[in-house]
């Protein structure tokens, strides 16, 4: 193809979505739009798997059976997302196989806020209420996104995902009205969780490269500043109503604005954490590529029993 | 690495009985009878579904969306395959 008809399928396409058609797998694509799909969508994906392991921690130790079933259920809801998420992006013609690799050599990234310890049960009603409020707030834009794939992926994950919050601000809620020292355990979780939680939401405007080509997709919706003020407007008021403290001496609300005024974000600790110089970086890279490995002779041995089936089956056809 | 990677399989599941089966994702899996275990834990969680139908994604063939013109252009002018092609007087309420 030259470069005169590619330029004329690029505005063609862009049209496309400034029109809301969406664009499935086997419509042409710019290579731009395909591979910063890939990046976003298996971001995405990993960031799920990942994110099952400091959940994972509590799952023997939760307090009682219904706190149990709850956060079993929210686990496996997390692969179950990290699973639509793969087979999406695989329709962008990228292998299962090359998506883990990336993420097991650390050429892909995932959300950095699962390099964080879960110390105390309180992190999982932390990580509930907060964690999955900020990924409702990044996700439920995607819902419209230009991709296909992805929009009907993120569709059924924001279906899913209010019970995580839900279950999360129970915990806390539990926790806050309990003794002194359950609710010192809440407080604690929040301090530790708050600021991680509005970094998740991503850097600042002035410093997102990804924002304005984004837009454009729908790959984004509303700028990571916009959600965070959302994010912490909405979260205040919720700990205002279970006892709890927000740590932050600066926050205020600003009548005129009609929104929080918040303090300075330590971005600093953010890249840290994102070069992989968090807490537990290094842990929940080797439980995921150990898992991985010590899956394989299960997953060579299937493969070899489907094969002997099959070739059973043949046999007696013929 | 495993030597061999499992095939990627298409999972159609019906709602409710009345509906027909729709598409539902994909996923991974060693062979057909694993795929609908697969299928049950991945896509029916909360009662989405009383059916599933599982099949290996190599066995679909796809049109091509470069060939939607000659494919479905040609219906576009056949505006007499639609009732409100036809004049009929305003007595005749519903037909």
């Amino acid at each position: 193809m030259s470069k005169e008809q590619i330029k004329n399928l690029e505005t063609q396409f862009e049209a496309r979505i400034a029109r809301d058609e969406k664009i499935e797998p086997k419509d042409w694509m710019p290579e731009k739009y395909r591979k910063t799909h890939i990046r976003q969508m298996s971001q995405h994906a990993h960031s799920e798997i990942v994110g099952m392991l400091p959940e994972s921690n509590w799952i023997t130790r939760a307090p009682s059976l219904r706190r149990k079933v709850a956060l079993l259920a929210k686990v496996q809801d997390e692969a179950g997302h990290g699973l639509y998420l793969y087979s999406a992006t695989e329709t962008l013609g990228i292998s299962r196989e090359e998506l883990y690799n990336q993420l097991h050599t650390g050429a892909a990234k995932y959300s950095s806020i699962f390099n964080y310890p879960t110390v105390t049960w309180a992190d999982m009603g932390a990580i509930g209420w907060l964690v999955d409020g900020a990924a409702i707030i990044n996700q439920v834009p995607l819902c419209s996104t230009s991709y296909g794939p992805y929009s009907r992926a993120m569709v059924r994950v924001c279906k899913e995902e209010s019970f995580h919050q839900r279950q999360g601000y129970e915990i806390m809620m539990k926790l806050a009205n309990g003794t002194i020292e359950q609710k010192d355990l809440a407080q604690d979780a929040l301090n530790r969780w708050w600021w991680p939680s509005l970094m998740m939401l991503g850097p600042t405007d002035a410093e997102s490269i990804h924002t304005e080509q984004s837009m454009k997709w729908k790959l984004k919706r509303k700028s990571n500043d916009d959600l965070r003020q959302q994010f912490i407007d909405q979260t205040v008021p919720q700990a205002e109503l279970i006892g709890l403290t927000i740590p932050d001496p600066d926050l205020k609300w600003n009548d005129e604005r009609g929104s929080y005024d918040y303090g300075k974000i330590n971005w600093e600790e953010f890249w840290q954490v994102v070069k992989g110089h968090g807490p537990c970086n290094k842990e929940r890279m080797r439980a995921r590529v150990g898992a991985w490995e010590e899956g394989e002779w299960v997953r060579d041995a299937a493969m070899a029993y489907a094969e002997k089936k099959q070739e059973r089956k043949e046999k007696k056809v013929v | 690495m495993s030597k061999k990677n499992w095939p990627i399989w298409e999972i159609f599941v019906r709602s409710k009985n009345g509906l027909e089966h729709r598409h539902f994702g994909s996923l991974h899996a060693a062979d057909a009878e694993m795929a609908l275990e697969n299928a049950r834990d991945v896509y029916t969680r909360r009662n989405e579904g009383v059916s599933i139908w599982v099949i290996e994604s190599k066995n679909i063939t796809a049109s091509n969306p470069d060939n939607n013109g000659e494919l479905f252009e040609p219906a576009q002018d056949k505006v007499y395959r639609h009732p409100t092609f036809y004049d009929l007087p305003d007595e005749v309420k519903h037909m």
